[in-house]
This record gives structure tokens, sequence and C-alpha cells, in this order.
């Protein structure tokens, strides 16, 4: 049985077309994908993401527990940052992939992806140590984000503009959005501007209504997770279980900015170590031939299978089909031409750079 | 959901509209709603031979790839090419955008008419 979010309600009466994923009941799309990708790019949208999970994680030795279990390095990291990190087994291969926002020294939250929520719990309460507890209060929390340009003309409805984090990856707390007290960061998961907005789950209804009401005349568009995966992919941001999973490091996937081999220990580092450079790395296609791209399709060079795709569709905003691939290191230099086979036929790419949609600042 | 008297319709959801010595088939109104935005058509060829119930051309929305089923057996004469660079067209006016003119066609078994197509899109919708 699927648990819904505090906004499944909310999501039928406005006529989303509602699907199972991680567990819940989440809304695809409401009016038209390719809509509400735009609305985002243009304008902008409201994303239900409330199914993604919290962990507190509190105590004196909080940081080292960090540093242990997470590739990237939270030594120096000042109190209202966020930073993204990958979580390891000891083989290398990834748990998850997640933020953890600094609200003090001592006090930490990580948030999770909903499918790896369980699990990631599990892994970290397992190879904690010292002082610090881990709780899980992803059933006490809504998050709702709020992404696209005219984010800030939609907040400063409802909230004082001023006090909102002015950074990308930094956060505020008990900020009041329209009488609701909510934890903002200003990240996102669209390549766009934008916020997240963290609040008790008895709020998320209340707080959904009066964004929804404050973006009425900037064009507003709820969105569904059909958007938010087209979205991510042209922003080329990584998805668990698409682009990483147990068995990929993050050093094969492109995401060696976030594994800090320099610090003294963490879990996966040694197998990271004995691997050397990585042999595979994440790239993008774009197609130059007919037809569309999609994940787990092999990638070819003269006939020979060089790799495979993780994420693939027709872009909204670029109008044209993209994938993100993992290929051997030979193939990955701007320009190579490679093949997919799509059912059955084999369709011409170019190795193209990463992020194929970079927003303008 | 629009479902024009002078087609005939099948269970996966194309249309023929038909005069004897050729018809044009598509997708139904019911079938682009289902699948959303398209954005890619594999278009069959001239000449290609369809087999009644078997897929011979493909649409894709961003999130997934649809077959076509030929609700006829015969051959291709011609081919709406225009869909290749407009395949929005499906969604925005089904039975205006034909996907290919077949000649010599024999009729599948169990096509509809537009009122039992109506009644079997219903209840599929349950």
């Amino acid at each position: 049985m699927e648990k819904k979010t505090v906004l499944y309600e909310t999501h039928v009466k406005l006529g989303a077309k509602i699907v199972p994923f991680a567990g819940y009941l989440m809304p695809v799309q409401y009016s038209d994908i390719l809509e509400e990708h735009m609305a985002v790019r243009e304008r902008a949208g409201l994303f239900d993401v409330s199914h993604m999970g919290e962990i507190m994680l509190e105590g004196p030795d909080a940081i080292a527990n960090l540093n242990m279990l997470l590739t990237n390095d939270y030594t120096k990291m000042n109190a209202g940052k966020v930073r993204y990190s990958p979580m390891c087994y000891e083989n290398g291969g990834v748990v998850d992939d997640l933020l953890v926002y600094k609200m003090n020294d001592e006090k930490y939250l990580i948030v999770v992806n909903a499918s790896n929520k369980d699990k990631d719990y599990a892994w970290m309460k397992e190879h904690v140590s010292g002082d610090v507890t881990l709780q899980d209060i992803s059933d006490d929390v809504a998050q709702i984000a709020l992404q696209g340009p005219a984010s800030d003309q939609i907040m400063e409805k409802v909230t004082d503009l001023g006090k909102l984090p002015e950074k990308y990856y930094t956060f505020a707390q008990d900020i009041n959005v329209g009488g609701i007290s909510c934890l903002v960061s200003q990240t996102g998961y669209t390549g766009e501007f934008g916020y997240e907005l963290y609040c008790g789950k008895d709020d998320g209804v209340r707080l959904w209504d009066i964004l929804m009401e404050a973006g009425s005349d900037e064009g507003l568009l709820p969105c569904g997770l059909g958007a938010r995966d087209t979205l991510r992919l042209e922003a080329a941001m990584p998805l668990y279980g698409h682009e990483m999973d147990e068995n990929i490091t993050p050093l094969e996937t492109g995401l060696g900015f976030a594994v800090k081999m320099g610090k003294e220990d963490f879990i996966g580092k040694k197998a990271m170590a004995e691997k050397g450079d990585p042999a595979i790395t994440r790239v993008g296609l774009k197609v130059t031939g007919r037809g569309i791209v999609r994940e787990h399709m092999d990638v070819l060079k003269d006939g020979e299978v060089i790799g495979h795709t993780t994420s693939g569709t027709f872009l909204p905003y670029l109008k044209g089909a993209y994938a993100m691939a993992l290929v051997g290191c030979p193939y990955a230099a701007e320009g190579t031409e490679v093949t997919v086979s799509v059912r059955g036929r084999e369709i011409p790419c170019a190795v193209t750079a990463l992020p194929f949609y970079k927003r303008e600042k | 959901m629009n479902t024009p008297a002078e087609l005939k319709y099948t269970k996966t959801h194309e249309w023929i509209s038909g005069d004897g010595g050729s018809c044009l088939i598509g997708i139904t109104d019911y079938a682009q709603d289902q699948l959303g935005s398209l954005v890619f058509i594999n278009l069959p060829m001239e000449g290609d031979e369809l087999t009644a119930g078997e897929a011979f051309c493909d649409v894709e929305s961003v999130k997934a790839a649809s077959d076509v089923i030929a609700p006829v057996s015969g051959t291709v004469a011609e081919v709406n090419e225009e869909l290749a660079d407009a395949p929005e067209k499906l969604n925005e006016d089904p039975y205006g955008a034909w996907i290919c003119r077949v000649e010599d066609y024999t009729p599948g078994e169990e096509l509809m008419d537009a009122e039992a197509y109506a009644a079997f899109c219903e209840e599929e919708q349950e």
C-alpha cells in the first residue's frame, strides 16, 4: 500500500495524473509535462517533494560521523550552508546521494532520496559511532519546491525577501512564509533559480495554497514528477538508480568534485583508491539522427558496445533528444560520434558537454 | 473525447477512414490524450506491407515510446511526412493528422464503430 503525502488530496483536486513512485502516490503531471517544464524555465513551477526523506544527525561527534559516512568533506563548513555528497558502501558503490544542511556544529539535516530513505537510515544507524543521535523525521515534514526565474516575485508577496538565503546552496530557518514557519534553502533539482521550503506536515497544504495563490499572476504552474525528471536531465543532474547505483562509484559517474580522497578516511575510500583512475565516466549525448534515446540502451562505437545510457528523452527547452551515458573514458571527448541502439535501430549521437542547459545568471 | 461517426476504431486506439480503394490510418483522440504531448514519430515507409494487429509505427512522448498497431493489412501507398517535423499535430488534430494511406487493404477483425469505441474507452478509463 503506497503512502500519500499531505498534499495528495490537493493533487487530485488539481486534476493530476497520479502514479506510484518510491512508495508514494505522487503526481506525475497536472496539465502537460512540456508545459510544466517550460513554466519552470520561463516563469515558475511548484513541486510537492514531501516524499523526500529527512534525517537529523545531532551530537558532539556529528562532523566526524559525516566525514566518515560521506565522501565530501564537512570539516570546514559554516552553519547555514548546504553541501551535496554521495554516501558509499565499502566497495565504493553508492548507497545514495544527498544534501547536508548545517544547522550548527552539532546539528545537521540530511535530505535523501525517497526511494532510499529506509536503506539510508539503516546504513547510517549501523555505521555511526560516538556521541550522536540519528532521527528519521520524514513523516513530520512537508517539502515544497518553488523553482523558476519568477520565484522571488512570488516569494515577495508572502515573505520578507531580505530574510531569504541569498546564495545558491545556503538556507535560513524560521522564515515566516504567509504565517507559516519554514526552513528555506536556495536549492533545487531543475537547474533553475528557486527555493525549497520545509515546514511541519500539518502546514503543508496551507503553504502550497499560499504559494499557488501568490504565483497566480506570475504564471506559476503546479509541476509533477515528469517535469521534475526532464528538468533535472536538461540540467544534467544525476539521479540515483540511473546515473549511479550500488555498482558504480561516484568517480565513475563524474561526481569526483564531491569525493575528497585527501580526507583521512571515509567509507569506500579504500576501494576507490585501489580501483585507481576510473575506466568509465558520465557523458552527455546529443541525438544527431532521428529518434529518442532512453535509459538502459547500448552505446556503440564502430559496432562495439562502449557503454550504456542512464537517462534520456526529448528535452523540452532545448527541443531535442538528449541522453546521459556511462562510457569508457577513451570515448568521452566532446564531439565523439557514437550510435545508440534503440529497439533494433542504431541512432547517431555526438558526445556533448554537460550540463545540456545552464541558466544565465 | 471526440469520436467522429464516419470512422472505424480498434481496441488499440487507431482509427481508419476507408472508401473501399484505400484508407487512411491514425491514432484516436483518446490515444493522444493518454499518451500526452508527442515529441517524435517513427513513420512507416511507402511500400511497407502492413499486417493487421502488428506494430507498423511508433510514437514517443517525453515519458515513453508506444507502438501504433496496424488496423488493416495492406500496402503503404503514402506517408504523411509532415508529421516527422510536427508530431504535435497528432495531439492537436488526431483525426486530421493521418499517419499513412494504405492500398489494397483488408480490415483486421473487430473494428468498432464510433459508438462502440466510445463505450470501450469509457470502460477502459474506469
